[in-house]
Parts: C-alpha cells; sequence; structure tokens
C-alpha cells in the first residue's frame, strides 16, 4: 500500500520502519532536514521536506494516490488539519496522533466530521498496556489473538520452577496439556521449540492458550499467586491519570507521587478515589515513608527515563513485586532487561504497534489472508493469525504427518469459536482460523511453512 | 565494513556483467568471427566467480554509506578488469595497460581510445566495446540494484555513491522500484534512438553501436572518423537531439511521463544546460561561417553537434574541431568542464553544480555590499541547505586536486601542454577527444603505460564524482574501526 507519514519524529521513524518493512511503499514528510537525513540513510522510503499540512507538499507526495495517510506530528490541531487536507484532496484512510485529553472526548466527532479513520492517543493506549500487564503481574509481556480468546504470556523461568530441566513433551503432560511453548528466549537467540526442547533457567518463555490453561499453567509454575491490589505510581502526568482511571474498574488502589501542586490538585479533583501525594518520586526517603515496600506494583511514569529506571530499581530493591518503567528515548532493551525491572513500557513503540496493526487491518481488506501480525519477543519472531481459505493437500492432515519448516510452529486452531492447541493428531480444516509463530519470515497461508507430508 | 555482503554484492555484480555480454557472444556468432571463444572464456569465469562470491552467506545485512562507498569504487575497478578481458584473449588489443584504459574509458563513458585503427576489429569486441557505454552511463550498480533481489533499506547508500549528481533523489519510495524505473526510461529512449538511425539510413549493427554511444553519452564509434564517416546529416540531427536529451536529469522524464511536462521547463538546472548550449551553438556557428565554412548552414550543423557532443560529455565528432579557431576551442574546453546535468548519463563538473557555484558567488557579492544581509540560495524555488552547498565547494576543489595531480604526472610523458592538459579534462570530465594529438581524429595510444593507467583511474575519478575513488587510497577507510 502507498503510505504518506506526516512528521519524522520517533514514532514516524518507527512507524516508517515497520512498514516499510512490511513491503508498503512509504513517503515520509517533515519540515526538517535534519529528522529526515536518518530516515533517508537507514530505511527505503521516501523522504519529502516540506509541511505536510500545505497541500503543495501532499500532492507531490503522491496524496492522491496514497491509501493511508498517518499524521504524528507533534501538534494535535496540524495532525487534524493534515488528515482533512489529505482526505479532501483522496487518501483513502487517514489516521492521527491526537493526544490533548480536551479533544478525547470529541474523538466521535472528529471521526465523522473530519473524517479521521483512527483517532490514536498515546497516552491512554500506554495506559491500557500498564492495566493489562497489572492484571498477569508475573508476566513480562501479555498479548490476545483471537478475538482474545487466546492470549499469550511472556513469563520467565526463574530459579526453584518446577519445569526447569525438563523436555517440553514431559512439561505438557506433567502439568496441562491445553497450553503451549511458542517461542523461548535465552540471551539473545530466539527458539520456536519443539516437543524435545529442555527449558534452562532464565529463559524467557512465551506460553500460548486459553486466558484460563495458560493462568492454571502459570500457577503450576508459581507464577500469579498474588492477585495486585495496591499501586504506587510516580509522575502525575496523562498516563499516570488514564491509568488510575482505568485501574479503579479493576478494583484497585491507587497512590499518586507528583512533584507540581498544580498538577496535584487537578489530579485530586478528576481522581476522587486516587491518594495524590506532592513529592518528588525519586526521593528515597518519600518513597519508603509512602510505604513502598507494601505495594503490589509500582509504577514509574515521569517526564526523565533515567529517574525511571531508578525509581524501578528502587522498588525492585524493597520487594515490591511488579515493577514498570516508562522509557522513551533510552533503546537498550538488553542491558535494561537485566537491571531486573518487570516490564517497560515505550510509548512510541505502543503508539507505532497500535497504527501497525490498524493498517494491516486495512491491508487484509485488500485480499490478503492474515488477520494479524504481531512481532513477539523483541521483533524477533512473529505470531500470524489467518484463516485457511485456500484448499491444499496438507488440510485434514493429523500434524505429525507433515514436516514443517524450521522455526515454525502451529500454536493455536481456532474452529466453530472453539479454541484448540494442536497436538500432533490434530488436522487443520479448510475455514479455521489458524495462528503460526515463526522467525521472521512473511508468510500468508498455511501452505508455505509445509515442507512435505500430506497425503 | 561488512565484507561478507560487499563480496556478495560485487559476486551480483559479475554475474551481471556476464549476463551483459551474452549480446556480444551473440554478434560475434552471427557474424562468425574468431573473438565468440573470447566471450565464452570471459563469461564462464565471471559466471564461476559471481555465483561462488554470491553464496556467500551474510549473517549481518546492514550496509552503511562506508560498505555502499566500498561497494561502488572496488566494482567499478572489478567490472573494469574483467571487462577487459574479452580485448585481451580475443588479442584485439593484447596489453594489458589498453585493454584497462579501453574498457575504463568504456564504462566511465569517457569515449577515449587508444586504437588507431577501430574498423578492422572483430564486430562482437566492438559491440561489447559500445555495450560498455551504455551500461556505464546510467550505472553498472543501479543496474545491479534493479534486479537484486531484497535490494534493502541500505543500498541507498550505493546509489548515492554512483549516481551523478550532489544530491540524488528517489522517485518513489522503493529503491528498487527507482532504479527500475531510470534504467526503463534509458531502454525506451535507447530504443527509440536505434529505430531513428536505423530510419535514417544507418546499417543495422552501426545504429546499435552508436545509439549505446550516444545514450550512455560515451561516444565510441565504430568508425575511425566517427560519426562524420557517414557523412549523413539526418543521423546527424538525431544524434545532436538524442545526446541532449540523455544529458538531461532523467527525474524530469520521469515526471513528465507522469504528465508534469511543466516541471521540465521549470527546472533552473535544466533551463542553465539547455541556455548554455543555445549560446554556445550561436557562438561557435558566428566564429565558425566564413573562415571554415561556406555557410551559415554548414556551421551550425558542425556547431550544434559539437557543442551537443562536449557538453553532455559524450565525444562523437563530425569534423576534426582541432583545426576551429581558438574562440570556438576555448569554449568547448569550457563545455568540458561544466558536463551535463546531475541524474543523467553524463559526466563533468554538472550544470547544477556550477549554477550553485555563481549563485553562491552572487550571494557573496551582495554580503560585501550589505554585511548584515541575510541571503538563502535557492534553486528551482527550493532553499538548498548549507550541506549541499559546502558539498558543492569541497566537491569542486577535489575536482581540481585531482585534475591538477593527473596533469603533473601525465606531462612526464613529455607532450605539448595542450595535448597534456585536454587529455585529462577529456577523461575527468568523460568526454573522450581532447585538442592537440588526443584531438578526435586523434588517439591516447601515443601515452606511456604509466599516463594510461593513470588516466584510467582519472576516469573513474571522474564517474564516481571523486570522492568514492579518492576514499579507496585513504589507509584509514581500510581500517577495521574506522575513526
Amino acid at each position: 500500500m502507498k503510505i504518506i507519514i506526516v512528521g519524522d519524529g520517533k514514532v514516524g521513524y518507527s512507524l516508517a520502519e515497520n512498514l516499510s518493512k512490511e513491503n508498503h511503499d512509504v513517503t515520509v514528510i517533515d519540515k526538517n532536514p535534519e529528522a529526515l537525513r536518518k530516515a533517508s540513510e537507514y530505511l527505503d522510503v521516501m523522504c519529502l521536506r516540506g509541511n505536510g499540512v500545505s497541500a503543495k507538499t501532499l500532492i507531490e507526495a503522491g496524496v492522491k494516490e496514497a491509501d493511508i495517510l498517518i499524521a504524528v506530528t507533534s501538534s494535535d490541531e496540524r495532525n487534524m488539519v493534515c488528515c482533512l487536507a489529505g482526505k479532501k484532496l483522496g487518501a483513502a484512510h487517514t489516521i492521527a496522533r491526537i493526544r490533548d485529553p480536551e479533544y478525547a472526548d470529541d474523538l466521535s466527532i472528529l471521526r465523522d466530521e473530519l473524517e479521521i479513520d483512527l483517532a490514536i492517543n498515546p497516552e491512554q493506549a500506554v495506559a491500557q498496556e500498564i492495566a493489562r500487564l497489572l492484571k498477569f503481574p508475573s508476566a513480562i509481556d501479555v498479548e490476545f489473538f483471537a478475538r482474545g480468546r487466546v492470549e499469550l504470556v511472556e513469563i520467565k523461568a526463574t530459579p526453584g520452577m518446577p519445569a526447569i530441566n525438563m523436555r517440553l513433551m514431559d512439561v505438557f503432560s506433567r502439568f496441562s496439556p491445553d497450553v503451549l511453548i511458542g517461542a523461548v528466549q535465552r540471551g539473545d537467540d530466539v527458539y520456536i521449540p519443539n516437543g524435545s526442547f529442555v527449558i534452562r533457567e532464565n529463559d524467557s518463555l512465551y506460553i500460548l492458550g486459553k486466558p484460563a490453561s495458560v493462568y492454571n499453567f502459570c500457577r503450576q509454575m508459581g507464577k500469579f499467586n498474588q492477585k495486585i491490589k495496591n499501586i504506587m505510581i510516580v509522575g502525575g502526568g496523562r498516563i499516570a491519570y488514564y491509568l488510575a482511571k482505568t485501574l479503579k474498574y479493576y478494583d484497585m488502589k491507587v497512590k499518586i507521587i507528583e512533584e507540581n501542586m498544580d498538577r496535584c490538585l487537578e489530579l485530586s479533583e478528576l481522581l476522587p478515589e486516587a491518594l495524590i501525594i506532592k513529592g518528588d518520586g525519586t526521593d528515597e526517603a518519600l518513597l519508603r515513608s509512602e510505604n513502598l515496600s507494601d505495594m503490589d506494583a509500582f509504577v514509574s511514569l515521569t517526564g526523565h527515563d533515567e529517574a525511571n529506571l531508578l525509581a524501578a530499581l528502587l522498588a525492585k530493591q524493597c520487594n515490591v513485586s511488579k515493577v514498570i518503567a516508562k522509557i522513551t528515548r533510552i533503546s537498550y532493551p538488553l542491558i535494561i532487561k537485566n537491571m531486573g525491572i518487570d516490564s517497560l513500557v515505550d510509548p512510541k513503540v505502543i503508539t507505532s504497534n497500535y497504527i501497525v496493526r490498524y493498517v494491516r487491518g486495512l491491508k487484509n481488506i485488500q485480499g490478503n489472508s492474515v488477520e494479524n501480525l504481531y512481532r513477539i519477543v523483541g521483533g524477533q519472531a512473529e505470531a500470524i493469525e489467518f484463516t485457511v481459505r485456500t484448499n491444499s493437500m496438507y488440510l485434514n492432515t493429523p500434524l505429525k504427518n507433515l514436516t514443517l519448516a524450521d522455526e515454525a510452529l502451529v500454536a493455536v486452531i481456532v474452529r466453530n469459536n472453539e479454541v484448540i492447541i494442536p497436538h500432533g493428531d490434530d488436522v487443520i480444516k479448510l475455514g479455521d482460523r489458524i495462528i503460526i509463530i515463526t522467525k521472521n519470515r512473511q508468510i500468508s497461508d498455511f501452505n508455505e511453512i509445509v515442507l512435505s507430508g500430506g497425503k | 565494513m561488512n565484507i561478507r555482503m560487499i563480496l556478495k554484492i560485487l559476486g551480483f555484480l559479475l554475474v551481471i556483467e556476464a549476463a551483459c555480454m551474452l549480446p556480444c557472444l551473440l554478434v560475434s556468432l552471427i557474424y562468425k568471427e574468431h573473438d565468440f571463444i573470447a566471450f565464452a572464456i570471459t563469461i564462464a569465469v565471471l559466471l564461476t566467480a559471481g555465483v561462488s562470491l554470491y553464496s556467500i552467506r551474510a549473517k549481518n545485512t546492514n550496509l552503511y554509506s562506508r560498505d555502499g562507498v566500498a561497494i561502488v569504487s572496488m566494482g567499478w575497478i572489478i567490472i573494469s578488469l574483467s571487462g577487459s578481458l574479452p580485448f585481451i584473449l580475443s588479442g584485439a588489443i593484447p596489453s594489458f595497460a589498453d585493454a584497462f584504459f579501453e574498457c575504463v574509458s568504456g564504462f566511465t563513458t569517457t569515449g577515449s581510445s587508444i586504437l588507431r585503427e577501430i574498423e578492422s576489429l572483430p564486430k562482437g569486441i566492438l559491440f561489447w566495446r559500445n555495450f560498455t557505454n551504455w551500461l556505464g552511463g546510467m550505472g553498472v550498480l543501479v543496474l545491479t540494484l534493479a534486479i537484486l533481489p531484497r535490494a534493502g533499506a541500505t543500498t541507498f547508500q550505493i546509489m548515492k555513491a554512483e549516481s551523478p549528481g550532489p544530491n540524488p533523489d528517489k522517485l518513489v519510495p522503493r529503491m528498487a522500484q527507482t532504479a527500475q524505473i531510470l534504467y526503463s526510461i534509458y531502454l525506451g529512449m535507447t530504443v527509440v534512438l536505434i529505430v531513428l538511425l536505423i530510419i535514417a539510413g544507418m546499417p543495422v549493427y552501426d545504429s546499435l553501436v552508436h545509439a549505446f554511444g550516444a545514450a550512455g553519452t560515451g561516444g565510441f564509434s565504430s568508425r575511425n572518423l566517427s560519426v562524420g564517416a557517414y557523412n549523413n546529416i539526418f543521423a546527424e540531427v538525431i544524434i545532436t537531439v538524442f545526446m541532449f536529451l540523455f544529458g538531461v536529469n532523467f527525474t524530469l522524464y520521469y515526471y513528465a511521463l507522469k504528465g508534469n511536462i511543466k516541471s521540465l521547463f521549470k527546472d533552473e538546472e535544466f533551463r542553465f544546460y539547455a541556455g548554455i548550449v543555445i549560446i554556445s551553438i550561436i557562438l561557435i556557428t558566428v566564429n565558425l561561417t566564413g573562415p571554415v565554412y561556406g555557410s551559415i548552414g554548414e556551421s551550425l550543423r558542425h556547431a550544434s553537434f559539437q557543442v551537443s557532443s562536449v557538453i553532455t560529455t559524450t565525444g562523437y565528432s563530425t569534423y576534426d574541431f582541432n583545426l576551429w579557431p581558438t574562440f570556438s576551442k576555448a569554449i568547448l574546453v569550457l563545455l568540458m568542464f561544466i558536463g551535463a546535468s546531475a541524474g543523467s548519463t553524463g559526466g563533468g563538473i554538472k550544470c547544477i553544480r556550477v549554477l550553485v557555484l555563481l549563485k553562491t558567488v552572487r550571494r557573496e557579492m551582495k554580503k560585501v555590499l550589505h554585511p548584515r544581509s541575510v541571503n538563502t540560495v535557492q534553486v528551482s524555488g527550493r532553499n538548498l541547505d548549507d550541506g549541499v552547498m559546502s558539498g558543492v565547494t569541497s566537491y569542486f576543489y577535489a575536482f581540481f586536486l585531482v585534475f591538477v595531480v593527473s596533469i603533473l604526472l601525465i606531462s612526464l610523458d613529455g607532450k605539448d601542454l595542450i595535448t597534456t592538459f585536454t587529455s585529462v579534462v577529456a577523461t575527468i570530465s568523460n568526454i573522450g577527444p581532447g585538442l592537440g594529438s588526443v584531438g578526435p581524429m586523434g588517439n591516447f595510444a601515443e601515452f606511456s603505460d604509466f599516463s594510461k593507467f593513470v588516466l584510467s583511474f582519472t576516469m573513474l575519478f571522474g564517474r564516481l564524482e571523486i570522492f568514492p575513488m579518492m576514499l579507496l587510497f585513504t589507509p584509514s577507510f581500510w581500517r577495521r574501526a574506522n575513526i
């Protein structure tokens, strides 16, 4: 598809990178030549210097034939005008980043009157992501497939976990046959495991299955024992506001530490249930006096990455079981992962993933059978969800009789609303929705991963 | 440096070169000449080397600017070395220095020759000689990018290093597609030229060969007297027009094909280029009428052909302009420096750079009068950022640095000053003939082997716009940790 991205900031760049990798024709518009230089040097995209609101620039970028226009400049208003102009000039779909909460209530008007097809609020998206992580405290990462009926949870094989040094087939037969380990990350390497794979200490396991089964399995592995009730949030920005509002529905109690008095007052008005404390969130004495060590979870959301990381480390030292930190600039995922912080959220990544998913959805309408594609394990593997529409000789054949490509795995079959975690004797039928886990390969049909076998 | 990936792409380049020799093999079979053995051997050698290099597994596929530069500069040397094999093996040009010179001259679209006698050579060899002109015109690596499977993001570095002009642009978001579009336009225009030449009455083989020479703005001919040998006024006019067209930025053709023909005439570089051509033709015509040719018509015919040939750095000739008055020759030498437009198949300093330099000079003059004035330099209504401007000035210095060093090295041969000077101009700007004994009716055979190698590299410096080749001779470029 032809995609125009206006605004080559953090999100714009990350979008351009992901979308061009998925073989879309991407044109990036920005006023700043410095920002464009990086994109033109490292990405296979076209860069155009100019004002994305001006019709001349948009036409030059080919808006008339564009399938999608994505406006992610720093200004909400500019994004709106850009989408409006783009739509009038012929772009088929428009996506705008609109972050001011004042506009949040107008989203339906925006959609109807400005014809913005998707308005994304990054802070809200981040808050939802954090809320999801808090619901599954021991998981490092959680994803949903098949409209929420299948869940992918990342947990760490900590010392003492019963499955360590066991082969996968033994793990499943002993504990739970209804889940599947879709991928394992060991150091820098990623494995798509088969039955004889042996779990080692410190592996990151990606467990897939129905929510209840996954939950049960994790319980047996010694995870998810305690439910999160008390949460401390450092930094009272927009994310904190959205997060507190969401957590209210989960029956969780929230304590927000914020330095700015005016903001504290504002928050106390907006969030009557929450406890608002004025103070420096990186001040150890304050955190301890607010009984940090009794908290079930700790979320640092200030505007400084370093402060967030340090506060998170402190919380980890006080034995808070779930620690989440927001990171916006620093991108050393491996180093930070080794620091012991449970989860990191990056608004840039979350926003761009959200948009990329929407774009994939649009692409599917154009006749491709892939319905969902998630990059998992830090982008090193993909979980691809699609419905089997083409007939082939590999259908209706037990999976054990098929030789699949290396590093590909049929993870889930959804047939008539029934979720099947496939084993050797299961077959795939026409019309099934299946999820395949694979390492960085572009797959859009089942046939493509079968090497041999069948009738 | 990502050595594995560089070798892999170079391997692919050799395979493409082998494929490009197939038509030559065919020609030599059609004319039943002995040179097909030379092509067969070369193709076999290139395929073996190319396929084995291409099968190298590269774990890391990222290419950065340094890798792009290395691929381009080494690639050009390798294809020139391997491209000279048919000349040597067939016995057409037995000496290595001569064969290398001839092949570099072909790929860099220079068109300088060390051959005293062309017409007796086998047809297949001459076909290859001119086909190198055609390939070198748009760039062998651009062709590679158009064909290379999964030409990834970072291959833009390669295009940047090979494509002429200060600031190459993508036409469409995808690199591979951009390369394909450029080659389709190029191929289309060449085919039109071939057909027109055949209609004008040239033999088919000669039409092909001259169309390759003109399209790549190379200027190799299969005749000793170049295009003048045919004494065919229609063919001359056709070649004049097409040489001019191949000296225009191909991006403009792409926009014109998309329906935006106005952008062609709005483009300041195009107007500058066309203006220089028209003024030069008028001046030379006036200068020639009387002392050299009897009629204005005759003067116009030769003046327009020669101006078009020299400014696009093609180097075809219809008349020995060595015999023209000094004023006309001086204009031609100036045109040699200016060269064609950026993004065309021509060489030289490029119109856009001259234009930017002139505009910078004007700005500096304004600054003298109004020291506090703030001025931006604009080309075609777009601001030039300082990076491009300082790039243009440093290119200018580097060009003359190479130029001066080459003149010193060539002067060791003890030729007269005009010959020494214009032989370097003709090679660094990729034109072909100069003045004096390297004039249109002369050749480079008289030079020593050392000078031939120096000139070969001067041609490569000129074609790749100095810096990629210059870096190749810089020790720090080769260090593992480049600091």
